[in-house]
């Protein structure tokens, strides 16, 4: 849907309330995944594969069974038979069946009348492994000889005479880029790798389930997307979605990884199988080895460009690894890598790839901050040697309105110029770069998404309003609910609530993923509103027996709608609602739509960086973040959005990295070894809100979760390599890394 | 099981415990005291933060039965009645929390950090944070909310 006209003029929107949740979470009543408990609780822990890839050759549960305390223990054996699919993957995935496919897959579980007895049981249950050869290098596990995961379960868009770890291909462009080369003046080709990064939530997994002998079944869990809980604990169960009813608990951060479900099944198998309620907590290591990271990439990139700094061609190849499972997000990868620049002539090309990782999850913009590390970094050195501005350059090649997309489409209204012009006229890019230190600049970009949405507004008689939506809370989303429905309605902030409802309390809400909930859930709220309007405006109108037509709403009133309709004081909300009983019953609106205008987002990020030679260690010293946010309902969540994606880029560049041994292991597996930023590491993160707005969106709002993470692995990348004088092109670019580069220098 | 006798956010309190649960296990399961997260286990993030006789520590690495006589201080104790303290007030003001999974164990060291230091640098304060992790925010907003609170803390003594 389109809307004409973005509304302009505003009220509430775009200034700065508290949000509704704050009191709770500055004073720890805040119930997160962990933080709740059910009247004769059992405690459940997960017994998990020490092997990358092994044969799970019997599983003894004798022992554990007469453990003191232990009241049920589950296998694969106790979840539904018979699934096919995506339903089969993720059951394997939960539970391991025949292989165990990754270190940390989760092989039984015990549910004991406490933590400690449940962990101690662990060590009773006895399984029989044959251990098998694994490999875990994107890499490697394309070369013939590779041990293969698993036969058969490449997509049908994979190339005949592939490995059968190759699952997956994606490929598009247009124009001829050979003939693009050709037309060059330099040509600059290179071969860039990423590792696997996790999310790092502070807030592990957790949660509580309850299921009788009748397959009915309550979850209370830490996850953006309780309707899918339900929708796979009903497949994994073999029971229904409805007869699983999931409240969504605070969420302690999520970026994507709490879009998979791990632990939920499992709880509720427990429970089915002792009669008692089970709570089920991860702990950090196991977050690590068995929830879903990122995927690690290996890339080839070329690109041509003019003396004038016109670029002619560009290709890129990708090889994703997404762990024991397909999915890894190979297409986004190649359709986001030169989605910044209108190119005649593009070819891009991804495959998807399983290794015995974890199988890969979001990650903020899945795929596209390791596209744009590639690509990035070639445009930048083409600028160096060429010897033109970086924004310049990316500006004369800009994508823009009704240029044609790498990936084939035609933009619609899109940001990324006024992105770029704001960094050019940003002081931080006039400002002299330090001695001895380097700049980068890069673009980001995202797509955004809509989704399935349900959203309830129901008012109350003393004209206040309870708004329940259906996406989790993941970053301050209940304050710009409030803030648009209250617009709409013309009342104040403060007289709304809104709620995450359960599952069985609305309509099926997709998960709060793809950077949808300002925009879709939003979009819900103020359709939700606005039919509110119209059953208040007939209340009204009954009242003053004029037909409905003649009644408008302003400012929180009904009024008539000129000279003719009739001189009738204006009602308020309240009064209305006051009187909802008797003129007709409760007053209640609501809007149900899968939306398809969400708008993409760019982004342009400066940094400057130090490199010290001897040690090899890199500081941050000015970060300066520009997205076009379309319309900041709440700025200081917008901002946040936009700080946080660039802090965790600065940790994907710089430190973080899943590291496997010869053995298969993953040997970094607690936040010691996995060092994500701390608040020493960091400067203060400048922040530009670009509007430029999204007209698929009432008030032009665009997603803004995501694109934050694409320009950071880039930017800092061309900071580091231009301080350090040798071209990076692995991350992290941790000390080791650096050293080793200058050393080959 | 031990039997300990303690004193939280000012209240007299006695539980029975295992030897190996923890300070955090113990204020969580036991006592419903559920502000102190658990984010690892290895007192790396912070979330768990509570004081013991004033000094600020992860309490997944104390013991329960450690707490024997001691003073304990959570983020349940920070506010006075329904008056937030300064820094409460300022982490809502300044949005310096997103998801607010590391906000109890960054306020109880933030009322630490200002008790002892009421006038630090933005430095001094990166370091006295560097053991609480948020993934959330870059720590941006946080900084400025504990300077401000800081500011505030000054020109009201």
């Amino acid at each position: 849907m389109a809307f004409d006209e973005a509304k302009k003029d505003f009220n509430l929107i775009g200034t700065r309330p508290a949000r509704p949740d704050g009191i709770d979470k500055v004073t720890g009543r805040a119930q997160f995944g962990a933080d709740k408990a059910a009247p004769g609780q059992l405690h459940a822990a997960i017994l998990r594969s020490p092997h990358a890839h092994a044969r799970i050759k019997s599983i003894d549960t004798s022992a554990a069974e007469k453990a003191k305390g232990v009241k049920g223990i589950v296998t694969r054996a106790d979840f539904a038979t018979g699934l096919k699919g995506e339903m089969w993957n993720k059951l394997e995935n939960v539970m391991a069946g025949e292989k165990a496919l990754y270190d940390g897959h989760a092989i039984a579980a015990v549910a004991a009348t406490s933590a400690l007895a449940a962990k101690d049981a662990l060590k009773l249950i006895k399984v029989d492994f044959e251990v098998l050869d694994h490999v875990t290098n994107v890499d490697e596990s394309m070369k013939d000889g590779a041990p293969v995961i698993r036969e058969g379960a490449a997509g049908p868009s994979t190339p005949e005479g592939m490995h059968p770890n190759v699952v997956g291909f994606y490929s598009s462009g247009h124009g001829d880029v050979d003939a693009g080369f050709a037309d060059a003046d330099l040509v600059i080709e290179d071969t860039f790798t990423t590792e696997a990064t996790h999310q790092g939530y502070i807030e592990p997994h957790a949660c509580l389930a309850q299921m009788g002998k009748d397959g009915k079944g309550e979850v209370w869990c830490c996850t953006q997307g309780h309707f899918n809980v339900a929708k796979v604990c009903g497949h994994l169960l073999g029971t229904e979605a409805s007869q699983i009813r999931v409240t969504a608990s605070e969420i302690g951060g999520g970026f994507g990884g709490k879009t998979e479900v791990f632990i939920e099944p499992v709880a509720l198998a427990l429970a089915k199988k002792t009669n008692r309620p089970v709570k089920l907590v991860m702990s950090r290591s196991e977050v690590f080895r068995a929830s879903g990271p990122t995927a690690s990439a290996s890339m080839d990139i070329k690109i041509g460009m003019k003396k004038d700094g016109t670029m002619t061609a560009g290709r890129g190849v990708f090889r994703l690894q997404g762990g024991a499972f397909p999915g890894a997000p190979g297409t986004f990868t190649a359709m986001c890598a030169f989605a910044p620049y209108a190119l005649e002539n593009v070819s891009q090309e991804a495959y998807d790839v399983m290794t015995n990782r974890p199988k890969q999850a979001a990650y903020r913009a899945p795929g596209s901050p390791m596209a744009a590390f590639a690509v990035e970094s070639v445009v930048d050195e083409l600028c160096n040697q060429l010897g033109l501005d970086p924004i310049e350059v990316r500006l004369k090649n800009a994508s823009r309105e009704g240029s044609k997309a790498s990936f084939g489409i035609n933009w619609p209204r899109i940001g990324l110029v006024e992105c770029l012009e704001a960094a050019k006229a940003h002081p931080h890019y006039s400002t002299a770069i330090p001695e001895n230190g380097g700049r980068g600049v890069s673009c980001g970009f995202w797509f955004n998404h809509g989704g399935e949405t349900a959203v309830s507004l129901a008012l109350a008689e003393d004209g206040t309003v309870s708004l329940s939506v259906g996406t989790p809370d993941i970053g301050g989303s209940r304050a710009s609910m409030c803030m648009m429905a209250a617009e709409e309605l013309g009342i104040k902030y403060d007289d709304i609530r809104t709620t995450i409802a359960d599952t069985a309390t609305l309509g099926y809400n997709e998960i709060s993923h793809g950077s949808r909930v300002t925009y879709a859930s939003g979009l819900a709220t103020i359709e939700a509103a606005r039919d509110t309007i119209k059953k208040l405006c007939k209340r009204a109108a009954a009242k003053w027996g004029i037909d409905e037509d003649a009644v408008y709403w302003e400012d929180g009133f009904a009024k008539p709608s000129g000279p003719n309709a009739g001189e009738f004081e204006p009602m308020s909300l309240a009064k209305i609602a006051s009187k909802m009983g008797a003129t007709g019953g409760p007053i209640v609106g609501h809007y149900e739509a899968t939306p398809e205008g969400a708008g993409v987002s760019f982004a342009v990020h400066i940094v400057d960086a130090e490199v010290d030679k001897e040690t090899g260690s890199t500081s941050v010293g000015r970060y300066t973040v520009i997205q076009d946010a379309g319309k900041a309902i709440h700025p200081s969540y917008v901002e946040g959005q936009f700080q946080g994606g660039a802090a965790q880029g600065i940790g994907w560049a710089l430190n973080e990295e899943y590291i496997y041994g010869e053995d298969g292991r993953l040997q970094n597996a607690g936040f010691l070894d996995y060092r994500i930023p701390v608040a020493s590491d960091l400067p203060m993160i400048d922040t530009v809100i670009v509007e430029v707005p999204n007209p698929g969106h009432p008030y032009g709002v665009r997603g803004v979760g995501e694109t934050s993470i694409c320009p950071p692995l880039a930017a800092i990348a061309n900071a580091v390599s231009n301080a350090a004088g040798v071209r990076m092109k692995s991350l992290p670019m941790s000390p080791p890394r650096i050293l080793k580069a200058l050393d080959e220098a | 099981m031990i039997h300990v006798t303690t004193t939280i956010n000012g209240d007299e309190t006695e539980f029975v415990c295992d030897p190996r649960e923890t300070l955090l296990d113990v204020l969580r399961d036991r006592l419903s005291l559920t502000g102190a997260k658990e984010g690892c286990g290895t007192g790396d993030c912070g979330a768990c933060s509570v004081t013991v006789d004033g000094t600020v520590v992860c309490s997944c690495l104390v013991l329960g039965a450690e707490a024997e006589g001691k003073e304990i201080g959570t983020v349940e104790g920070i506010a006075t009645g329904e008056d937030l303290h300064p820094i409460q007030q300022k982490f809502l003001d300044h949005a310096a929390l997103q998801c607010g999974i590391c906000t109890p164990g960054i306020l109880v060291a933030t009322k630490a950090l200002l008790e002892k230091h009421p006038d630090p640098t933005e430095t001094q304060v990166r370091y006295w944070l560097a053991g609480n992790l948020c993934r959330c925010t870059g720590y941006d907003k946080i900084i400025r909310a504990v300077m401000d609170a800081a500011k505030d803390m000054r020109s009201a003594a």
